[in-house]
This record gives structure tokens, C-alpha cells and sequence, in this order.
């Protein structure tokens, strides 16, 4: 069986320790350099360059996360020893792990830092399809006479490399398609690599739970077991077309899935499909000039992005949380895309109106979908409401103020709510 | 319940009854048609839960009865039947299944009580009146384009039925908008119908009340209400619940002041908007008219795909003007002109134009410029 040591990337004949350097890190798998879709994902990212950043805090269990009302985003693995999950209400982690450094998020510097392991990446392959600042899947296919090694090799001396010069770690998950890819980087994190070959693959989904599948939440889990769905191998025994007529095209989806098939290619340029902000309040909220605030805030912010990127959205999304932690979503469509702050807002106002709910929510967020190339959005006024035209021009004209003097140069009375 | 019925007569009643069932719903009974029989009539009812349709035809009832059935099925094998074949309905009461024989085929179709057939409670109209089919056709045809589909101003999603005053007294008038363009119809007012409170007849009723319309010799039977309508003819009943919201006042958006006239031989301006508009496949797609004393020039110009312009001599007067319209919404309102030359007013590039036919002041059309 071929194998390779992780840490001195030699290749060999199989046994429990490696040939050359005696380090026990030896991965072997009959298939080991014959597969080429991989997903790379950081260990505990950004705890992990806030500890390199200040070594102080290497023994420590550090949470990155957002005040006392916000969630966990990250937590160390010293944090996850004591049950802080990401996800988590912070006020939840820091009963179970008091002693914990709480970082807030500091977006510019990870993102600098993920732009150093994406420059590494892109000397791997050039089709890497980034799914956050900290994970991307690699498609290596055809790249082993390029590099005079399968992409086994290249992968472990990806994050070897990462761990020399960044001071971070990884985890490889290497298989055939981007499904089991993904499930196969989370198997023995942290500085993992397993490896899921064709043969074994459905002996291997067989007794695992179908919340492995992506897009498959609380929700989604709940309507599966009612159907005595719980396992891969429970979704094996199901007939196509019942799958179809149950869950409709998620079922076509599910069959495939069960048999370990993903036929999702890898995309370097995978476009936006929406954008989104969202914000948790420092106290739970009814107050309807506080949301609507918050609303247009959110629609600005929006609007921004969709203006930077020269997208225009026709639906429109308001999400609300429950003090109870219960969600609510409603969307809208409208007749053509916009890209103005104006319209989400007034388009967001409309669904808070009508979300029959009297709160307190803890969260709104704001979103626009269904995107498309900016060009003709928002060029035809509306005849039952004369004074749209006026408030795009103003919009116009504020945003060209920006650009000139500067973000606070000048703001709308209803941002300070 | 056993009749005897004609395929084409039993073909055209179901067909109107399955297209008025929804076909996702979640509550069974509401995919089923009503069959009742009775003397020598025998009715097929559908509904689902805002308009009802019943229709009433002659057969040969041999038993009376009533059961309900898949409007759907039944009606694809009725389609499937040959023409000219009698067919026949039996009702097994014990079996719970309604059979239809014809020639040697023979179905036999799951039935549902026809005690748990939702029936649409009768209201008391406040208005009665009667009016030829020719004319509502023309009200309906001509406004219905102009129905919005946006979910927000569910409101604008049907054709506003009202009285009105117009140039020559009272009318009745249908209005349809959804914000980027405004159709205005006017037709007489039927003796009988000066009371009728406006209504906003739903979209899916406009389409169903199409096929009552068809013969031009009908007079059909109108009953309005504060919160339904409706229309029947001798066989065919349909009734509806109207949008409950009020119609925003159109009248502030029908421009008044536009004196930048424009007349165009319709048919030809129609074409060249649509010979220039291939080029580009956006899904809002401007057409810029560029006017000119008597001169009018086509264009269309996408970045991407390519540009198109075309000349066409017009009727023209006043000073230059550079206008952009969605190819679209052009060439609906200029489909709606078959008699006379289009008549365009414009006022500024920015501004609603208003378009009729010659100077026909009883069909007006509102469109919202883009930039361009």
C-alpha cells in the first residue's frame, strides 16, 4: 500500500513508521495517489494567528467573538477542551470556560493572512475555490506531472509549509468529489489528513449521520428522521423517485449524496449568489425605530457592496431572531433588480411590516439575492410612487459625495436612530 | 348518479373546471370537480376557494346523483377519447368509485363525498346589470397586460372594474397598472350598473372570464359586491372573490400636460422596436427613440452583445427629444392599436408618456420612461 510521512514527505511501501525519519505521521491508503480533490481547512484560524501574534496567549484558551451578546466565531482547541464550540452564545462559553482571552474579530488582519495561504494554494493548482477566509477545495486533477508528485505530496507539503512559515495549521481532506472532500478534512482535526477512496466510500457513509450533508440543519435533519431517515445508509435503502417525490430536487440530491455522489465541480470563479449583513443587539429589541435604523444601516452597507461589485439583486431578505433564539425569514421579489440602499430598505421595511411578529428579536439581518450584472438596474422609474426617481438621484449624489470627501461626509437622519 | 354526455360537451366543462383547480394544494378535495345531476342538466363545479365556476349542460341522465372526482384526470381522458364518442358516467355507490365508459374503454376514478365539495357562499350583489361580450372583451384584453405580478402591491395584481366619468358622462372603466405602465379602457355604462362599488378582479379571474367571452352574440350577466363578482352566461357561472385593498388613484399618474405629440403608423413602429431589440437578450432592455421633426430613429445599445438602429418617418413637430423605453412594455402598448395610428405625448425624458389611438380617449396607455 503506498504511503507518505507527513513530516519529512517521503514516499514509501507502507509500514507503521516512516523509513527515513522514523516520525510515526505516515499516511497510507490503497488510493492515496490516485485522488485529487481536496478541502483544506485552518485549525481554529483565527485564534490561531491571534496566538501567533501575541505568543503570550499560546497557553491560553482564547475566544474570538463579538461582546457579551454576540457568538463564539472561533475558540482554540485549549477553549474546545472545555466545550466552547463555535457558534455558541458567548455568554454560554465563558460559563464553561471563565478563564478565556476574548478577542474581538480583527477581519483586516485575517483576511491578510488568508491571502498569504491562498498565494500558496494557487502555486498547488489554479482551480482553488475559496468557501471563507480560512477553507477552500483544491482540484489538483492533472497536476502530478507538473509537480513531479501526486497531490498527496503536494498537499502535505502544503500545510507543512503553512506550519514553517505562517505558524498555522491545517487539516487535508483528499477523495474523489467535494463532498466527501469536505466530510474527509473534519475526521481528525487538528493537523489532519485522511484520505476517503473510491472502494471504501459507501461502507464509510453507511453508519454516518445524514446531518453530514451540507444544507441539512435542525430542520432538514427533523424531516428526514420522520421519514426513518437518520444514516447514510437508512438514505441508501430509499428509491429514487420516492426520494424525489418526498423531498423533492433536494431528493435527487440526496440519492447521489447517499451513494457518495457529488458531481459539483470545483470553480475558481464561483460567482456571489447574495449579500448579507446582519446584526446582533447589545439587549434584546421591539422597538420599531431602533430596527429601523438597524434596517437602513444594513441596506446601506448592502448597497455599497452591491455598487463596488456592479451587482443588482431582484430578491430581498430580512432575517430576524427571536429572543428565544427562533428565526424568521421572509423574502420578496421585485420586478426588476436594484442595487439602492433606498429600495432594500424600503423593500425590508415592507417585510417587517408584515412579519405579524411583536419580537423582541436579538438579531436582524438584511440581504439581497438573486444577483445579476448591474447594468439597466434601477433605470425605470415607477409611475405610483413619482418620487423614486428623486430619491435614487439623491442616493447617486451621496455616494459621489463619499467618494470624494469622505464615509462620514454625509449620512441620512435615519442612520442615527 | 348515471349520464349519458357528449364527449365535446363534457370536454369543454371539465376543461374549464380544471383549469380553475389549483394544482398544488394540500387539501384533496379541492383538485375534485363537482358533478351533479339532476332533470336534464347535469353541473360541473370547480373552485379554488376564490373563484368558482360552474357550468350546466344537457345530458342524458339516467339516474340523478352527485359525486366528485379529479377535474384533471378526468379531464385528460376525456381529451384522450375519440371524437364523437358518448360517454358515460356511473357513480357506484357501494365501490366509491365513479367509472367512465366509452366504446370499449372503460376508467374507473377514486371519488371524494360530494358533502365535503367546498360551495361558495352566496352573497347579496348590490349591483345587476348585463352587458354584451364584445364589450368586456375589449375592457379586459385590452387592460390586462398591464397587470403587476410584484407580491408587495398585491393590490395592483387584478384590473380595477369602476364607474367613472370620461369625455362623454359616466362610464365603465377597467384599469390595470404595475407602476411601469397603466392601461385606461373605457366602454359605456350598461343600464343597471351606475351603483356598482369598484372591485379589483384578480388576475386568474380575468383569465378565466376570457372563455366566457368568446361569442360575440353572448350578453353577459354582471353581479358586483363590496367583496365578489360575477359573471355568467346561460351555462357557464363564474364567480369570484375580488382583492381585498384599495385601488391607489390612477388618476394623478395619467399625464396631463404632455404636449410633444408623436404619431406613428403602430404595426410598422411595432416591428421596428422588435427588429432592434434582438440584439440584446437583458431582461430590461431599453429602446431609445431619438425624435426629430418628422423623423424618429430606433436604437439599442448593449455594451456586450451589440448595437441596432432603424429610421422611421413619423409625424413630428416639436423641438428634438431623446427618450428610452423597455422594449418590452413598447411593443405591449403599441400591440394594443389595431385601428388607427398610434398617437405618443410626451413631456420630458424623465416624465410618463401617454399613448391612445388616433384621438380615441376611451383606451389610454401610461408608460414609465428608463434612462438611457
Amino acid at each position: 500500500m503506498p504511503a507518505l510521512c507527513r513530516d519529512c514527505l517521503t514516499e514509501f511501501e507502507s509500514g507503521a513508521r516512516c523509513p527515513a525519519c522514523r516520525s510515526p505521521r505516515v499516511l497510507s491508503h490503497p488510493e492515496l495517489f490516485d485522488l485529487s480533490i481536496a478541502h483544506m481547512d485552518c485549525d481554529a484560524f483565527y485564534a490561531s494567528v491571534e496566538k501567533r501574534q501575541n505568543p503570550e496567549l499560546a497557553d491560553k484558551p482564547v475566544i474570538i467573538g463579538g461582546g457579551r451578546r454576540g457568538v463564539v466565531s472561533t475558540a482554540c482547541y485549549i477553549a474546545r477542551i472545555k466545550g466552547v464550540r463555535s457558534a455558541m452564545p458567548m455568554f454560554q462559553a465563558l460559563k464553561l470556560c471563565p478563564e478565556a482571552v476574548v478577542i474581538k474579530p480583527r477581519g483586516a488582519l485575517y483576511a491578510q493572512v488568508s491571502k498569504q495561504i491562498r498565494a500558496m494554494m494557487d502555486e498547488l493548482t489554479p482551480v482553488v475555490e475559496p468557501l471563507s477566509l480560512d477553507e477552500a477545495f483544491l482540484d489538483m486533477t492533472g497536476t502530478a506531472r507538473l509537480h513531479g508528485a501526486p497531490p498527496a505530496v503536494m498537499l502535505a507539503r502544503l500545510v507543512k509549509r503553512m506550519q514553517d512559515e505562517l505558524g498555522l495549521t491545517g487539516s487535508i481532506g483528499l477523495s474523489h468529489n467535494k463532498f466527501l472532500a469536505k466530510v474527509a478534512s473534519d475526521l481528525d482535526k487538528p493537523r489532519g489528513f485522511s484520505v476517503i477512496g473510491q472502494a471504501e466510500t459507501e461502507a464509510f457513509l453507511a453508519p454516518k449521520p445524514v446531518r453530514l450533508i451540507w444544507g441539512v440543519g435542525a430542520a432538514g435533519q427533523a424531516a428526514l428522521e420522520k421519514a426513518g431517515i437518520r444514516t447514510f445508509g437508512d438514505l441508501r435503502r430509499w428509491d429514487r423517485t420516492d426520494l424525489h417525490a418526498r423531498f423533492g430536487s433536494m431528493g435527487d440530491r440526496l440519492w447521489h449524496l447517499a451513494r457518495g455522489q457529488d458531481r459539483r465541480r470545483i470553480s475558481a470563479h464561483a460567482p456571489i449568489k447574495s449579500i448579507s449583513h446582519e446584526t446582533t443587539f447589545f439587549e434584546d429589541t421591539a422597538n420599531p425605530d431602533l430596527l429601523d435604523g438597524h434596517i437602513w444601516r444594513l441596506s446601506e452597507k448592502i448597497a455599497d457592496r452591491a455598487k463596488a461589485r456592479a451587482l443588482a439583486g431582484r430578491v430581498i431578505v430580512l432575517k430576524l431572531k427571536r429572543a428565544n433564539h427562533r428565526l424568521l425569514t421572509r423574502r420578496l421579489s421585485l420586478r426588476e433588480p436594484t442595487q439602492l440602499a433606498d429600495r432594500i430598505y424600503r423593500t425590508a421595511r415592507e417585510l417587517l411590516d408584515g412579519v405579524g411578529d411583536e419580537g423582541p428579536y436579538r438579531l436582524i439581518g438584511v440581504g439581497l439575492a438573486d444577483l445579476s450584472p448591474a447594468d439597466g438596474a434601477d433605470s425605470s422609474g415607477d409611475l405610483l410612487d413619482p418620487q423614486a426617481r428623486t430619491r435614487a438621484a439623491a442616493e447617486r449624489a451621496t455616494d459621489a459625495i463619499r467618494a470624494r470627501f469622505g464615509k462620514d461626509a454625509i449620512a441620512k437622519g435615519r442612520a442615527l436612530r | 348518479m348515471k349520464i349519458s354526455i357528449e364527449r365535446a360537451t363534457l370536454l369543454k366543462a371539465v376543461g374549464q373546471a380544471q383549469s380553475v383547480v389549483e394544482r398544488r394544494n394540500t387539501i384533496p378535495i379541492l383538485a375534485n370537480v363537482l358533478i351533479e345531476a339532476d332533470g336534464d342538466t347535469v353541473s360541473f363545479r370547480a373552485t379554488d376557494l376564490d373563484i368558482e365556476v360552474v357550468d350546466k349542460v344537457n345530458a342524458m341522465i339516467e339516474r340523478p346523483g352527485a359525486t366528485t372526482v379529479s377535474a384533471v384526470t378526468l379531464h385528460e381522458i376525456v381529451r384522450k377519447l375519440p371524437d364523437g364518442a358518448l360517454v358515460v358516467l356511473t357513480d357506484g355507490a357501494a365501490t366509491g368509485r365513479l367509472t367512465v365508459e366509452a366504446g370499449r374503454s372503460n376508467f374507473s376514478l377514486a371519488t371524494l363525498p360530494r358533502e365535503d365539495f367546498p360551495v361558495m357562499a352566496s352573497s347579496e350583489y348590490s349591483s345587476n346589470f348585463s352587458a354584451p361580450a364584445p364589450v368586456l372583451r375589449r375592457l379586459f384584453d385590452k387592460s390586462k397586460f398591464a397587470i403587476s405580478t410584484e407580491e408587495t402591491r398585491y393590490y395592483l395584481n387584478g384590473v380595477y372594474m369602476h364607474v367613472a366619468t370620461g369625455e362623454g358622462g359616466q362610464v365603465l372603466r377597467c384599469v390595470a397598472t404595475d407602476g411601469h405602465r397603466l392601461a385606461r379602457i373605457d366602454a359605456p355604462l350598461p343600464q343597471g350598473a351606475e351603483t356598482m362599488p369598484g372591485v379589483i378582479v384578480p388576475r386568474k379571474t380575468v383569465g378565466e372570464l376570457r372563455k366566457l367571452l368568446d361569442d360575440d352574440d353572448t350578453q353577459i350577466a354582471v353581479s358586483v359586491s363590496e367583496t365578489k363578482v360575477r359573471f355568467a352566461t346561460p351555462e357557464i357561472t363564474l364567480t369570484s372573490k375580488v382583492i381585498d385593498g384599495s385601488f391607489p388613484d390612477y388618476t394623478r399618474v395619467i399625464p396631463q400636460g404632455n404636449t410633444r405629440k408623436l404619431e406613428v403608423d403602430a404595426a410598422e413602429f411595432a416591428r421596428a422596436v422588435d427588429r432592434v431589440a434582438t440584439v440584446s437578450s437583458e431582461r430590461s432592455r431599453a429602446v431609445k427613440l431619438a425624435l426629430d421633426e418628422d423623423r424618429m430613429v430606433l436604437s439599442v445599445n448593449a455594451p456586450d452583445a451589440g448595437a441596432a438602429e432603424e429610421e422611421l418617418a413619423v409625424a413630428y413637430g416639436d423641438e428634438k427629444l431623446e427618450i428610452g423605453f423597455n422594449a418590452k412594455y413598447l411593443l405591449e402598448i403599441a400591440s394594443q392599436v389595431d385601428r388607427e395610428n398610434a398617437v405618443f405625448l410626451f413631456n420630458s425624458s424623465g416624465d410618463p408618456t401617454l399613448m391612445r389611438e388616433g384621438n380615441d380617449e376611451s383606451a389610454v396607455y401610461v408608460v414609465m420612461p428608463m434612462r438611457v
